[in-house]
């Protein structure tokens, strides 16, 4: 007891350097448990891309492929799903609802996707948040476009914009006799779906309607003549399926990669995400890795700082063992302050990130859109708060035992 | 009568970058006696209060303190032994400067329960101890230790070495920041509250002029022997 009331005295004694090294220790536990919040919060944003899908559908490929090129738009299919094998699965008794996906065509770097309406009802993120217009509608003109938020403000589009679609992904042929206009733009969800241009299907079936093998065909085809004529596709690119029961997602899913007349894939959209967020959870190790070590430093310094003032304190060990502490009270004495700045750097740092989290969790929705949901710390990072107060007494142990030794060297008189 | 000191034959080394040599064939010291002792820098007299201390240790030789062999004591009882019957005052640096100058006093008896126990009230005793020594009440209970004078921490300092009345109070050099005027003054203070305290006093000092009002004086020439010798 008087040695904690010992130890608290000595410390508010050296306020500026205990208060510099508590503090330096604090930003680092904040870092450290801002890096796991971020990082749980990226993981849940990441595995909340889509919700309320349970099963992409596409061409025979891998898992991961098929979910990078049919949600994230990253890469290209290596083939279609026919129109015919798309009626097939819609008319399975098990499919509540079907939203085919058409890829291919990008507009100023951003991808196209052709859909129907019916996208903005079933695509559901973070936990079945559902897709909202900031301004205007889904399409109902042929030639109608909707656009993600990032697209409208990266570009600056506003409704009633009039925007040309270009063949494939990295061409310079522009569907120009065929412009679109904008007719919604989306809200932020963090998801690919901010960095998508979305238009109706029978809109890609009008646009090629003129084109062959990767070309402008002769016989041109205006806009205006195209809306009289039939636009079912031919094929799309793949396809988000809802069952009726949850109990019927793996038949569903059997059934569609057994379809004889034509090579599918059916993918649980959470499964194929944890397979790629695996992939990316390297660059998780290297930010804890970082972090870990930027605690390590912070406990060093403290080390240090216990280090560099043993020399002055001589004279205040020796006068302690005078008056009867043992050389073991001289140790705890040290440790005793060390623990007790790790203490306080804690829970200095627990206050910063929550400080932070709260000032900033909106801006960083608002800008990533990542939600990083505020929340007590997990058993897991109690248990790391709990090792750095441990560490911050190893560490201090260091100075303590040297302060034993030299204690017992000094005994009543500090020998220059 | 029991001596409250008693040298035999004691001798000790220590090794550091020089080696030191303090042998002391004979020293006893009576109950209740105040006695000083005269020694020069170097004389080996801060060595040798150690010893009485229990905080260094002889190579030969016993050294009984209160009737206690201090070889029998573990290093642990002999820290706690000093802390019950012994009382020490320094020439400087006598407390810790971010504690006040009452939890200065009471941090002795935190290390010796037995001398707490004799005590009813420990902050009242400290008071009564530190107002004859000549402080202001209030001095000692709302003040700095850092704002204090030299002379002022010198009387805290008397009044930690006495409170709860130990047996014994070894005093290195306690008047020597102080001015001549002082001098005079602190040493009857400390000296009436030892005879009250029933305290035997040892007073090292190289300054002759004060040992008028002891019972007897000795010079450490006379009855230790000092050698230094680079190794």
């Amino acid at each position: 007891m008087i040695l904690l009331r010992l130890a608290l005295k000595s410390l508010f004694s050296r306020a500026v350097t205990v208060s510099l090294t508590i503090f330096a220790i604090a930003l680092s536990v904040a870092l450290f448990l801002g890096v796991e919040k971020l990082r749980t919060g990226a993981k849940a944003s990441f595995a909340d891309t889509i919700s309320g899908t349970d099963l992409i559908v596409g061409a025979r490929s891998g898992g991961v492929q098929l979910l990078l090129y049919s949600v994230f738009r990253v890469g290209n299919a290596t083939n279609n799903v026919t129109w015919q094998s798309y009626q097939d699965i819609a008319s399975r008794p098990e499919v509540d609802w079907i939203v085919p996906l058409s890829l291919g065509d990008s507009h100023k770097g951003y991808r196209v996707l052709g859909t129907t309406p019916a996208f903005f009802e079933r695509y559901k993120y973070r936990g079945g948040r559902s897709v909202t217009f900031t301004q205007g509608a889904a399409f109902e003109d042929l030639f109608d476009a909707v656009v993600g938020a990032d697209v409208a403000a990266a570009l600056g589009y506003d409704l009633q914009d009039s925007i040309v679609v270009s063949h494939g992904v990295a061409s310079f042929t522009d569907h120009d006799d065929k412009p679109f206009r904008i007719s919604g733009v989306l809200e932020k969800t963090g998801t690919p779906v901010d960095r998508t241009v979305f238009v109706s299907l029978e809109a890609i079936e009008a646009i090629h309607i003129d084109w062959q093998g990767g070309g402008r065909s002769q016989n041109t085809i205006s806009a205006d003549q195209v809306r009289q004529m039939q636009l079912t596709p031919k094929a799309v690119t793949a396809a988000m399926v809802g069952t009726t029961s949850r109990l019927k997602i793996f038949g569903l899913q059997r059934w569609i990669n057994e379809y004889p007349q034509e090579p599918l894939l059916a993918i649980l959209p959470g499964v194929a995400l944890s397979e790629l967020w695996s992939l990316i959870g390297v660059a998780e190790t290297a930010l804890i890795a970082v972090s870990v070590m930027v605690v390590i430093t912070a406990l060093l310094g403290m080390a240090a700082m216990i280090f560099s003032g043993l020399n002055e304190r001589r004279r205040e060990m020796a006068l302690l063992r005078a008056i009867g502490a043992r050389p073991w009270t001289i140790l705890l004495l040290l440790t005793t302050e060390a623990a007790l700045m790790s203490l306080t750097a804690v829970t200095l740092g627990i206050g910063l990130l929550y400080t932070g989290l709260w000032l900033a969790r909106a801006r960083i929705d608002a800008a990533f859109g990542l939600y990083i949901e505020i929340t007590a710390p997990s058993p897991r990072e109690w248990l790391v708060l709990g090792c750095v107060i441990l560490a911050g007494i190893a560490v201090s142990l260091l100075p303590a035992i040297r302060a034993y030794f030299l204690s017992l060297a000094d005994g009543m008189q500090v020998k220059h | 009568m029991k001596a409250a000191i008693d040298l035999n034959d004691v001798a000790f080394t220590w090794q550091g970058r020089t080696q030191f040599t303090l042998t002391v064939p004979n020293l006893t010291v009576p109950e209740g006696e105040k006695l000083f002792l005269f020694g020069q820098s170097g004389s080996g007299k801060s060595t040798l209060l150690s010893l009485i201390c229990g905080i260094t240790h002889p190579q030969s030789g016993t050294i009984a303190v209160d009737g206690v062999d201090l070889s029998t004591l573990r290093p642990s009882a002999r820290d706690r032994f000093r802390a019950e019957r012994i009382g020490v005052i320094f020439q400087m640096f006598n407390l810790l400067p971010y504690a006040s100058p009452l939890e200065n006093i009471l941090l002795q008896l935190s290390f010796a329960p037995a001398r707490r126990k004799r005590l009813g009230n420990p902050q009242e005793e400290a008071l009564r101890l530190t107002t004859a020594l000549g402080l202001d009440r209030d001095l000692v209970l709302n003040a700095q230790t850092t704002e204090l004078s030299i002379g002022q921490q010198q009387r805290v300092a008397a009044a930690r070495a006495l409170i709860g009345r130990p047996r014994l109070i070894v005093a290195d050099e306690p008047t020597s920041s102080l001015d001549a005027n002082s001098q005079a003054a602190f040493l009857d203070l400390l000296m009436q509250q030892c005879d009250e305290a029933g305290a035997t006093l040892l007073m090292v000092s190289h300054d002759a002029r004060l040992a008028q009002s002891f019972d007897r004086t000795l010079d450490l020439a006379d009855i230790a022997r000092a050698e230094r010798r680079v190794a």
